[in-house]
């Protein structure tokens, strides 16, 4: 039996074997900080001026929450798309024959790829005070914004760990999420407000954890105006609350079914 | 367990995917210190054996045990005493050789300094002292095959599993592999090798086991197999097919059998015995014939004429997915 310890040292030399790569491989640090630039300002200056917003908010700090969760949640893709990389390779087989913990590449990996979202906001963010975007609350209020988009994000990850590890061939995984996370963050609170959607996509929107986590990291920037009305759905009046409930709902399920996946994998 | 000295035993091994039944009740054992060659055609279950083996697979009947430990109730400790190279060589592309070797030896619980340590005594050992600082990506397929192997000796295992360490390498490069896995057997480590080149068993392995469709269909040394299919043959070629006849004239008289003369390659086969007596014989014999002989000489069987005999087709004919260039660009990992 392996150790937390042993668990955690293996975790930590899978973890900076996959940063390594991040550092050798520029197109990704590129690609982490080209995109989400600019996403924010095409949708700053391009959306800005046709959607309608309560008062006393502007475009960019409604926005910048929704940019933030939108690219999160596809940066944890790369988590099924480097395990699927690393099984074509003979990667996992390797690591499978060593006498290391077992959930120690799953761990490193989702990690990792962590890391890289962490970098993505803070680029994004920066971004977002050029444009306009501005924290109107707390220290404790901007931290606790960015960790609950990195939570999400983080459970994402080894959802998406289960489907890399399922389907094994980086190119379909990318094919396969984008085509299911692309209405997700769209079908949601992300870029214009719900008011405007048809009842039984609001419906829809209200309940979708993309919309409540982008509506836990506006509450807890400050970016929702005193005079907003109060959301009529439970998920958005308790959105942190209930974004953490998806979270630990999605690590509960998907934690265990990874592991075993990569048990049994074969090449 | 059957004796103490034996590295690997293997008993009634089966293993089904689905309808297909990849082993049907495979037996084998390795000594320690030896080299058994595991052959067969693709498909006919070579790496599911090493799978097993090296507790990525578990079998659906049969027992299995390494260094006494048996594979599927103690597979923690077995993953502790082995060390595996598969098919594809498996090393990180963007860490260096260095940095790979690291790794491997870190999640083998080696202590950092002792993980630097062996890693540096690897990378001088199979030539890639010069290599050691560059990212894997950059290596030829010979380098990354060397990598590989480097990895799985990091913490000294007691029994190494080589599933096809040649495979779509070029000759040089392949006799180089030979010569690392020579020094290997020479330092005491038992070594299950599998391969689709006879030649490459008949240079490495003191006994063989030889596999086709999940099958044992024979097992000995070398020489106990090439006796299988019997002795050796005088063959020669002429410079016309029309001299074919007066040549097996003059040697019908030498032969232990049937001659077999081919018009087409102008080649004349002759079984023999005797050795270079019986050849010393033939070309006196000849010496009187009006043909003009290009080549002559004595043949022993070799590993083909062996598989040929066994399962009546050859190994070559067997392993349309063979192709080197097919695997080669695999083990690169280009196609992205």
């Amino acid at each position: 039996m392996t150790t937390l310890a042993e668990t955690v040292s293996d975790s930590i030399v899978i973890t900076r074997r996959n940063l390594i790569k991040v550092k050798r491989v520029p197109d990704l640090i590129v690609a982490a900080t080209l995109s989400p630039i600019m996403f924010v300002v095409l949708f700053r200056y391009v959306f800005g001026g046709a959607i309608n917003l309560p008062d006393g908010i502007t475009y960019a700090e409604f926005l910048l929450p929704g940019i933030f969760a939108q690219t999160v949640i596809f940066g944890s893709t790369i988590t099924g798309a480097s395990l699927a990389d690393d099984m074509q390779k003979g990667l996992i087989d390797r690591f499978r024959s060593l006498p290391m913990s077992r959930s120690a590449v799953l761990i490193g990996r989702t990690v990792a790829d962590l890391g890289l979202n962490a970098f993505s906001i803070m680029v994004m963010a920066l971004t977002g005070l050029v444009v306009g975007w501005r924290i109107n609350s707390s220290i404790a209020g901007a931290i606790g914004g960015f960790l609950i988009l990195l939570v999400f994000a983080y459970a994402i990850s080894w959802l998406m760990a289960l489907v890399g590890l399922l389907v094994r061939t980086p190119e379909v995984v990318n094919n396969a999420s984008f085509i299911v996370i692309f209405p997700l963050t769209f079908i949601a609170n992300t870029f214009v407000p719900l008011e405007s959607f048809p009842t039984a996509l609001r419906r829809f929107a209200e309940w979708n954890p993309v919309s409540t986590v982008t509506q836990a990291s506006r509450e807890l920037f400050g970016n929702i105006p005193a005079s907003a009305p109060e959301p009529a759905a439970w998920s958005l009046q308790n959105p942190v609350l209930y974004t953490l409930l998806w979270a630990a709902a999605i690590l509960a399920v998907f934690i265990p079914l990874s592991v075993r996946a990569y048990l049994r994998s074969t090449r | 367990m059957r004796g103490m000295n034996n590295a690997v035993v293997v008993e009634g091994l089966v293993k089904r995917f689905g309808e297909n039944t990849a082993l049907g009740g495979v037996d084998l054992t390795v000594s320690e210190g030896t080299v058994l060659g595991l052959l067969g055609p693709n498909g006919a279950g070579k790496t599911t054996v090493v799978r097993i083996l090296s507790t990525l697979l578990r079998p659906d009947a049969g027992r299995a045990e390494v260094n006494g430990l048996d594979v599927v109730t103690q597979a923690g400790q077995v993953r502790a005493t082995i060390g595996l190279t598969g098919q594809y060589a498996a090393v990180d592309e963007y860490l260096t050789g260095r940095e790979n070797l690291e790794m491997v030896g870190r999640l083998y619980r080696l202590s950092a300094k002792e993980s630097r340590t062996r890693a540096g005594e690897l990378l001088e050992r199979f030539d890639l002292v010069d290599a050691a600082g560059r990212p894997a990506k950059t290596y030829s397929g010979g380098m990354r095959r060397r990598l590989d192997i480097a990895a799985s000796l990091i913490a000294r295992p007691r029994v190494l599993f080589l599933d096809e360490p040649t495979t779509g390498l070029d000759p040089r490069s392949r006799l180089g592999m030979w010569e690392f896995i020579a020094d290997l057997v020479h330092d005491g480590t038992t070594i299950l090798l599998t391969t689709q080149y006879l030649e490459e068993a008949d240079r490495l392995a003191d006994r063989m086991v030889v596999i086709d469709k999940g099958r044992v269909i024979a097992r000995g040394t070398a020489d106990e197999l090439k006796a299988q299919v019997g002795g050796e043959r005088l063959e020669l070629t002429v410079r016309t097919a029309e001299q074919l006849a007066a040549v097996s004239e003059a040697l019908r008289p030498l032969a232990h059998g049937e001659l077999q003369a081919d018009p087409q390659t102008r080649r004349l086969s002759v079984p023999v015995t005797g050795g270079t007596d019986t050849l010393a014989e033939a070309l006196r014999r000849l010496s009187g014939v009006r043909a003009e002989i290009l080549d002559i000489g004595l043949r022993r069987p070799d590993l083909d004429d062996v598989f040929l005999t066994l399962t009546g087709h050859s190994a070559e004919d067997a392993q349309p997915a063979a192709d080197p260039a097919e695997h080669d660009t695999v083990s690169a990992g280009a196609p992205r």
